[in-house]
């Protein structure tokens, strides 16, 4: 199996917007192989992590390897990529793409092309893929496949001629699929006996068998028990094991170029593992590198605090394992007098970050406070220096800075048009320039440049209540731009709480100040002093609130001689005080902070 | 040796716990249950048993008060609260002024037996009057009326040297104006002795119930501070003084027994659920017994007590609970008796940043001898315990 020639390999992606029908397409594809046996087939089999299979969104990608016996008599080997199809994971797909030759682009004809589908074909057409159109559901009544075709043609701009109709959901013409597959795309190129050089797609941490790294050889083979190398940093392992996925990871004595799948080289360093890497033979290296990667750099950043103090290394090391399935996001110890000590965590977006903060909770067991995301802002200081500003609580006093630069993005909507005035109505609310606007049928694109501390400020959930979840959304990093930014401080009793300070543009500032300042006044218990909260901007205060004190808090009744019930209430009482955090004379409960991270700003 | 000479001067006292009750009333946490039949001889026996067991292994300090608890210890029969009382005062030297005090329901069938608890030898007599308003008395469920009360304290005054009762006020709908006029009323009945409880809701009663479920509310934070100014002030026009948060006296007729738990000196508790704070060897210990009266009885049946927690105090939980009664009393709570009682200096005991916050806030005073609330900290107690104790 390790032998196949190049012409019975077929290495594809299944690219959608989200809920089309990806994974559930891809399950099909197994099943017709006979990958898995009925009983193991469990819905979207792909789907590893709980969290994926519980949201129904694919996360990282997954690759399958399988046997596909076509009409011509011979048994092809198909990779599949099954890629995620959020825009923060974008970068995940351009991945997935690179180790592929061709695509499956699949839409869902009851809904049409969607922004993602634009975005994921764009990086297909950029990878070089050859693109199979495939209209899903069918067997919806609401399925319109010759609309679709026309959307794909008019909005896309490819040939859906031959796209083929199926239903994911029921089987209908999935082996129309397999055998576009074979004849349509192209196979792999490379050779077998150039020296090694292996793209390193992805890589993720195994309880049990540790760091495990997907790969595609390009051109050579790896073998078990060869020393590699990795062409970044040049550290040098040995290959303990080779396989592939059919989905159950089985092991082969090699992959030769053109192939896929997985190596296990007893890796400890997460810096080792570089996704986009090259790997070769150490003892004979190839003469250069593969292309690899533009480096995902995080957009979002926020402050992840662990609830229990306690918890600080737990929450280390879980960072540290999940960095090893995850290399896209970064982490970096930071202090917070309100909060205590935690990490500074960057993200490719707010989907990201939630599934990140999510996986810590779920996997490792951790509790764990979220500061308000930030975007990272360019700042330029009189002195003539600049640095970046992924923290709000880091940014010096106005006095300071010469301007600082805030980044922009470009947004595609596509929404049903009786939605389109309320999608304007908020781009416009948050400072968005509309660059265009089309028609399809009854559906509309706009087309908007947008800040990206505006979108990242409960921008989807407005969407989504604005349009009913009928709106489609997909972004790129669009530049940078100067902007009257401002630090908004929070300051309880004139002590900042440095959790809760934020950029804003100028023109928000005050109404935003005020807004938190009233949320805090709700949230923190009346104490035995009177507490002042106030929003500033250096030190100018643009919003305040006072909280009165506590006129009364006294137990009437008597106990006779049961002490120890009094002790052990105030015991109680004294334990919720590590909870909190001093301010000056008061003691907030960290819980008011949290409830106000919450709150949309 | 020093402090056991110290402790034989200051004595102790004894609490006595009866756990039955004609009804339950819906307010009410303390450890009582409503009986078919009171199983009188048995419980009787079993306290004396308890109480011989008890005082064959403590020091013998001077006895300076009794109280008879509850539950409704009216209930008892007065000659079991005579056996109880004869063990004590012959295995204990008795100091002179002896206290022994008697919580009494005042239905009639307890009125009754008032003269006969006096010949057992109780000479202070606590009634649990609650309120002088029959509907206020109907909603706290009481099994009493406002003639049965009034009844109860004529009869009392003419037998008893010493005489209290307690009224629960702030209750629900209750205006400032009827509770002037009520405490006006009561404070013309009263001999010179007052409780007067805010009602408090507590967990796992009837009322707790009701007050989650949005059926009862309670006067808010400042009507509620307001009665307790007003009942502070008009006290103190029939000459009684507030000494505690909820207790006023006439100068000299404060409760002996319930000060020496403000003061936080020793005590025993024998009866179901009972505690005790009694020093052996130099340790304070915190005890406790079974709480329910019939594992008690089989306890004590068995083992002669029924002794469920014996704990050493460490100083830090020994400051804290010394605080926490001491602050309630008006006069505070001396530095030096506190240093000698605790093992640790009061200025070691507590954050002395927040001391002087609170002092400049006018919620404490403090001049190196005495600690004290003043009236202003007083009503928000234990807000100034939870930041002041370490
Ligand atoms: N009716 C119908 N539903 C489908 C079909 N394919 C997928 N679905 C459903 O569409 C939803 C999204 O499918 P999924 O495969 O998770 O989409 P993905 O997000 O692109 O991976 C699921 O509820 C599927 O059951 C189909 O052919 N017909
Ligand atoms: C040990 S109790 C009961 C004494 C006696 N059995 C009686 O009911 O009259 C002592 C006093 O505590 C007060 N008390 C009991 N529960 C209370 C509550 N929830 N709130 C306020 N005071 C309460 C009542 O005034 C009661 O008389
Ligand atoms: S308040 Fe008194 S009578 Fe009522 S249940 Fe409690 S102890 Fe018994
Ligand atoms: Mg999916």
């Amino acid at each position: 199996m390790t032998d196949t020639p190049l012409e019975l390999i077929r290495n594809f992606s299944i690219i959608a917007h989200i809920d089309h029908g990806k994974s559930t397409l891809a399950d099909r594809l197994i099943q017709a192989c006979g990958g898995l046996t009925q009983r193991e087939m469990q819905a979207q089999v792909l789907d590893n992590m709980d969290i994926e299979r519980e949201r129904g969104i694919t996360i990282k990608a997954q690759t399958v390897r399988l046997n596909y016996k076509a009409e011509d008599g011979r048994t092809y080997v198909l990779n599949l990529m099954d890629t995620p199809g959020h825009v923060d994971f974008a970068y995940e797909v351009s991945r997935s793409l690179a180790a592929c030759e061709g695509s499956l682009l699949v839409v869902d004809a009851s809904q049409g092309v969607e922004a993602q589908t634009l975005a994921n074909v764009y990086q297909a057409i950029d990878a070089r893929h050859e693109i199979v159109p495939v209209l899903n559901k069918v067997d919806l009544p609401a399925a319109d496949v010759e609309d679709t075709k026309n959307q794909i043609e008019e909005i896309v701009g490819i040939p859906a001629d031959d796209a083929i109709g199926v239903s994911a959901k029921t089987g209908l013409n999935i082996e129309a699929v397999l055998d576009a597959l074979v004849k349509r795309l192209p196979p792999p190129k490379g050779d077998v006996n150039a020296p090694l050089q292996a793209l390193l797609v992805d890589s993720w941490y195994d309880t049990y068998l540790g760091v495990i790294i997907l790969v595609r050889v390009k051109e050579g083979r790896i073998k078990k028990g060869m020393r590699i190398r990795m062409m970044f940093n040049g550290s040098t392992y040995n290959v303990e094991q080779v396989g592939v996925f059919t989905p159950h990871m089985r092991e082969v004595e090699s992959l030769g170029a053109g192939e896929m799948g997985f190596i296990n080289a007893a890796i400890k360093t997460v810096a080792d593992c570089h996704v986009g890497d090259t790997i070769t033979d150490d003892k004979k290296p190839a003469a250069k590198a593969l292309d690899g990667f533009k480096p995902s750099v995080p957009v979002v950043w926020c402050g992840l605090y662990p609830m229990d103090a306690d918890d600080f290394e737990k929450l280390r090391e879980s960072l540290g394992k999940l960095q090893l399935n995850d290399a896209s996001f970064h982490y970096e110890a930071e202090t917070s007098a309100a909060l205590g000590f935690g990490f500074r965590c960057g993200f490719l977006g707010l989907l990201h970050l939630e599934i990140i903060q999510e996986r810590l909770s779920r996997e490792f067991d951790l509790n764990l406070i979220a500061t308000a995301p930030s975007v990272v802002y360019h700042l330029f200081k009189n002195d003539g220096s600049a640095e970046d500003l992924h923290n709000p609580a880091d940014m010096p006093d106005p006095s300071y800075i010469d301007r600082i630069e805030e980044p922009w993005i470009k947004a595609s909507i596509m929404v049903p048009d009786e939605y389109l005035g309320a999608v304007l109505g908020l781009c416009t609310e948050r400072r968005g320039q509309q660059i265009d606007l089309t028609y399809v049928g009854t559906r509309a694109m706009a087309i908007y440049r947008l800040p990206l501390n505006e979108v990242v400020f409960d921008f989807y959930d407005r969407l989504k209540s604005a349009t009913r979840g009928y709106a489609s959304f997909e972004y790129q990093m669009d530049g940078y731009e100067e902007s009257d930014l401002v630090r908004i401080s929070i300051l309880v009793n004139q002590e900042p709480v440095d959790a809760l300070a934020f950029v804003a543009h100028r023109s928000v500032a005050e109404s935003r100040g005020r807004a938190i300042c009233a949320k805090l006044k709700d949230l923190i218990p009346r104490q035995l002093f009177k507490i002042a909260i106030q929003a500033a901007i250096g030190s100018r205060v643009i919003a305040r609130e006072t909280i009165g004190a506590l006129s009364k808090d006294v137990t009437a009744k008597c106990y006779g001689g049961d002490i120890s019930r009094k002790r052990k209430l105030l015991d109680k009482q004294k334990e919720g005080k590590k909870r909190m955090r001093q301010f000056g004379k008061v003691e907030i409960p960290q819980s008011a902070f949290l409830a106000a991270l919450k709150i949309d700003r | 040796m020093k402090a056991t000479i110290q402790h034989t001067q200051q004595g102790i006292g004894l609490y006595i716990h009866w756990p039955f009750c004609l009804a339950k009333c819906p307010y009410c946490d303390f450890n009582s249950y409503v009986a078919e039949q009171i199983p009188q001889e048995a419980y009787a026996k079993a306290l004396v048993q308890e109480l011989q067991t008890t005082l064959a292994e403590i020091p013998k300090v001077p006895l300076t008060s009794i109280f008879f608890g509850g539950g409704t210890p009216s209930l008892m029969l007065p000659s079991t609260a005579q056996r109880l009382i004869d063990t004590a005062t012959s295995l204990l030297p008795v100091s002179e002024n002896l206290e022994i005090t008697l919580e009494a329901n005042p239905t009639s069938v307890e009125n009754q037996k008032l003269k006969d608890f006096y010949h057992a030898g109780v000479n202070r007599a606590s009634l649990g009057i609650q309120s002088l308003n029959p509907t206020a008395l109907k909603a706290l469920g009481r099994e009493h009326s406002v003639g049965q009360a009034i009844e109860a304290l004529t009869i009392a005054k003419k037998i008893f040297p010493r005489i209290s009762f307690d009224l629960i006020y702030a209750r629900e709908g209750q205006t400032i104006q009827e509770w002037e006029g009520e405490l006006q009323e009561a404070l013309a009945l009263t001999h010179d002795h007052l409780s007067l409880y805010q009602l408090t809701i507590e967990p796992g009663t009837i009322f707790a119930k009701q007050y989650r479920q949005g059926k009862i509310t309670l006067p808010d934070e400042e009507l509620s501070t307001a009665m307790l100014t007003t009942t502070e002030m008009i006290t103190n026009q029939y000459g009684l003084q507030a000494y505690e948060i909820s207790n006023y006296a006439k100068p000299g007729a404060e409760s002996r027994h319930n000060l020496t738990y403000w003061k936080y000196k020793d005590y025993i508790g024998i009866g179901p659920g009972a505690h005790g704070r009694v020093t052996l060897d130099q340790t304070l210990y915190a005890t406790e017994r079974h709480k329910n009266p019939v594992k008690w009885l089989e306890h004590v049946q068995q083992n002669g007590h029924a002794l469920s927690v014996k704990e050493a105090l460490t100083p830090a939980e020994k400051a804290q609970e010394m605080l926490l009664m001491g602050l309630r009393l008006i006069k505070g709570v001396q530095a030096q008796q506190f240093e000698r009682r605790c093992g640790m200096a009061l200025t070691d005991a507590v954050n002395m940043s927040m001391l002087s916050a609170l002092v400049e806030e006018n919620f404490l005073s403090w001049d190196q001898e005495c600690l004290k609330t003043t009236p202003q900290g007083r009503l928000r107690l234990n807000a100034i315990l939870e930041a002041l104790l370490k």
